[in-house]
């Protein structure tokens, strides 16, 4: 049997890493299971001639197109909306694209402000120093000054505007519209072991260059070296409990697909909004028999995923296409309520900076936009390295109905039940999404775009993965407390997105950093009292 | 869901499959490229189906349906409104079709010259990109603050 550990954590992605670097200083002895393997750069997809093909293959945002021996299925078929995940160290880290706002304070306080869903037990302030450190861990890039947020301090310069950020720039002054430089997790300096951008433009699966943050490169060489220990290949299939309804560990298959069991003091989860509820639904036993930690109900349900419509169009002149990172500015001009519209919540507009070679053509084909035939050359060249595209990132809120259970049928390469997930976009969402469609259509109009089309679920269309065992100060309606501890299983932790009571309208990885961070410091604060 | 395990085209699915590629992208003296039906173009589609094999299966089966026989017996005319029905279906097998083509078709040398671009992955060269005229932010940095004020708890 394995040696016992203080604390074990359960995937090595965002939060995971987070948490494993943050108990370091602890001198706990803290092991981490990770189902994926190590990533090598030289493997990364731009490398190869083949870079744009592989994001439809062996690099797929979806881990069931992807399908490489570490990753598990997830029956999607309900759902309009696809789950985006990696399986590596690092976890989703890998495999995103670095862009890095954070919530904003009203976030957090969603029912007094808006009068919908609930409010979170934490709040910005709370979490604010923890945004800065992650910053500094993670070696974000930005500018200080932007009227959206309060003031921040991202360690290094922003990526440059390019000739497409100066095509929105223009316009949105036009407009008379918010927009700043994005925060990005790409280095534009060196940076912690890390070199700075050469603009390889393909970041999302993998960054040869090692520019872009990912956990394996940022957090994970600091927390081995503090003497945290990290085991790959290791999937685990349950989490195991006493007589006294304590966590003891968790039963795992290790690269060579033996069964171990893994016992610990304290367990902590790390495995993003579907893993996190597939395993504690996974873990039922006579004592949890609905699943482990799960006696309000919620663990799986409140999903959400981000709908994020897409709008593009076509200059006349080459821009910067695919030869730069594909993130450039954001947009917060309709980021708060307003209660003029037919909304509440809002979201924040991501401008991109165009798509490469095949990617155009592939897109454009689906869209119509390219035809079959002699028109096709002329064509294709009227749209090559032309493109303008808008993402408008919505805030999802939360209904039980959008939910992670146990598929009956489907099961990974152990047999362990898949998750099966059910979503739909509801109808305060939809009127947002039409909004941001047609502000962005606006936006692409003032930049002298043309030949606009529009994508309301696109092909690799991503879906963070958030809500799935919230927090909460009340038992009955949420999973964990205010400071991640299950309110069932008093040595058991969550700290990935799951825990999210709202989505707010940013890509997640910031705060769920930040989240994890405070979690483990609150962990520390508590040592002596930890299952009072 | 996963993809069905991976298998090969029949020849008559690789005759339609080439025919497929002739018409979606010819060969143009205008622009001097290769159409998809060039030789070392078409042996990269073969070579690369990979996991979509079934999908493209799949979609030649449509296309073979629509035709009454295979895709690749039709004449011209009568290949031209059988393409325009499959494409009009949309759908993830056209989809699928479309991308095994163009992906290698994007990719070769003589293509990839004829766009003004040099055939290289991006790394370890990559790119150049202009910092831009930061004074362009100069009116958002004069605004007052955009972020709502919380009440205290």
């Amino acid at each position: 049997m394995n040696e016992m550990v203080d604390v074990l954590i359960i995937g090595s992605g965002a939060s995971g890493a987070a948490a494993a670097w943050s108990l370091a200083d602890t001198k706990m002895r803290i092991l981490c299971l990770e189902q994926g393997d190590w990533m090598k750069q030289a493997d990364f997809p731009s490398n190869g001639r083949d870079w744009e093909a592989r994001r439809y293959a062996d690099f797929d945002i979806s881990p069931n197109r992807r399908a490489r021996p570490t990753d598990y299925p997830v029956n999607d078929d309900n759902s309009l909306m696809k789950v985006a995940n990696f399986n590596a160290v690092g976890g989703g880290t890998i495999m995103y694209t670095a862009h890095f706002p954070r919530m904003h304070p009203s976030d957090f306080r969603v029912k007094t402000l808006d009068g919908v869903a609930d409010d979170w037990p934490v709040d910005y302030q709370t979490l604010e120093p923890f945004f800065e450190e992650n910053d500094r861990m993670m070696g974000v890039s930005g500018l200080a000054g932007d009227p959206a947020y309060p003031p921040r301090h991202p360690p290094m310069p922003p990526l440059p505007l390019g000739k497409t950020g100066t095509r929105y720039a223009h316009a949105m002054n036009k407009l008379g519209w918010h927009w700043w430089p994005s925060d990005s997790t790409i280095a534009t300096t060196e940076y912690d072991g890390r070199a700075p951008c050469i603009n390889l433009g393909h970041c999302t699966p993998g960054c040869t260059q090692g520019a872009k943050a990912s956990t394996d490169i940022t957090y994970w060489p600091h927390a081995i070296r503090a003497g945290v220990e990290l085991r790959p290949r290791c999937r685990v299939r349950e989490i195991t409990t006493n007589a006294q309804g304590l966590a003891t560990g968790a039963i795992y298959y290790d690269a060579d697909g033996v069964e171990q069991f893994q016992p610990a003091e304290v367990v902590i989860l790390a495995c993003n909004g579907i893993g996190t509820p597939r395993l504690l639904l996974n873990s039922a036993s006579s004592r949890f028999p609905n699943g482990l930690a799960n006696s309000s109900g919620l663990v799986g349900k409140n999903l959400m995923l981000h709908p994020w419509p897409q709008v593009r169009g076509y200059v006349d002149e080459r821009v910067d296409g695919d030869h730069a990172p594909m993130l450039s500015l954001w947009s917060k001009e309709f980021y708060e309520t307003d209660p003029t519209r037919d909304f509440v919540r809002g979201y924040t507009m991501q401008f991109a900076r165009g798509t490469g070679v095949v990617n155009e053509a592939v897109t454009s084909a689906a869209a119509g936009l390219l035809p079959w035939g002699h028109d096709h050359h002329r064509i294709y060249r009227d749209l090559l390295y032309k493109r303008l595209q808008i993402g408008i990132a919505c805030e999802d809120l939360p209904e039980e109905h959008n939910r992670v259970t146990l598929d009956p049928v489907l099961k990974d390469s152990h047999g362990i039940p898949a998750p099966r997930i059910d979503y739909t976009i509801s109808e305060n969402t939809s009127r947002m999404m039409e909004h941001g469609i047609a502000r962005a259509t606006e936006i692409l109009t003032a930049a002298g775009a043309t030949n606009l089309f529009t994508s309301r679920t696109i092909l690799n269309s991503p879906g963070h993965l958030l809500g799935t065992a919230r927090m909460g100060n009340d038992p009955d309606r949420s999973v964990v407390n205010a400071w991640g501890r299950c309110h069932d299983v008093k040595n058991l932790f969550i700290v990935d997105g799951s825990i999210w009571v709202t989505s707010g309208g940013v890509n997640p990885t910031s705060t769920i950093q930040a989240l994890a961070l405070y979690i483990a410091d609150s962990i520390k604060q508590r040592l002596a009292t930890l299952f009072d | 869901m996963r993809n069905e395990p991976e298998t090969t085209l029949s020849t008559a699915e690789t005759r339609d499959l080439h025919c497929v590629a002739t018409m979606m992208v010819p060969p143009s003296e205008a622009f001097g490229v290769p159409g998809a039906d060039d030789a070392t173009i078409f042996a990269d589609i073969t070579a690369s189906l990979g996991r979509d094999v079934a999908a493209v299966r799949q979609a030649l089966a449509t296309l073979a349906a629509l035709s009454g026989t295979a895709f690749a017996n039709l004449d011209a005319t009568r290949r031209q409104e059988v393409a325009a029905m499959f494409q009009a279906r949309g759908g993830t097998a056209s989809e699928t079709l479309s991308r095994v083509i163009l992906q290698c078709y994007y990719r070769d040398d003589r293509v990839i010259r004829s766009l003004g671009l040099e055939p290289r992955p991006p790394f370890p060269k990559g790119h150049t990109l202009e910092q831009g005229d930061w004074s362009l932010l100069d009116p958002v940095r004069a605004r007052p603050k955009m972020w709502r004020d919380v009440p205290p708890r």
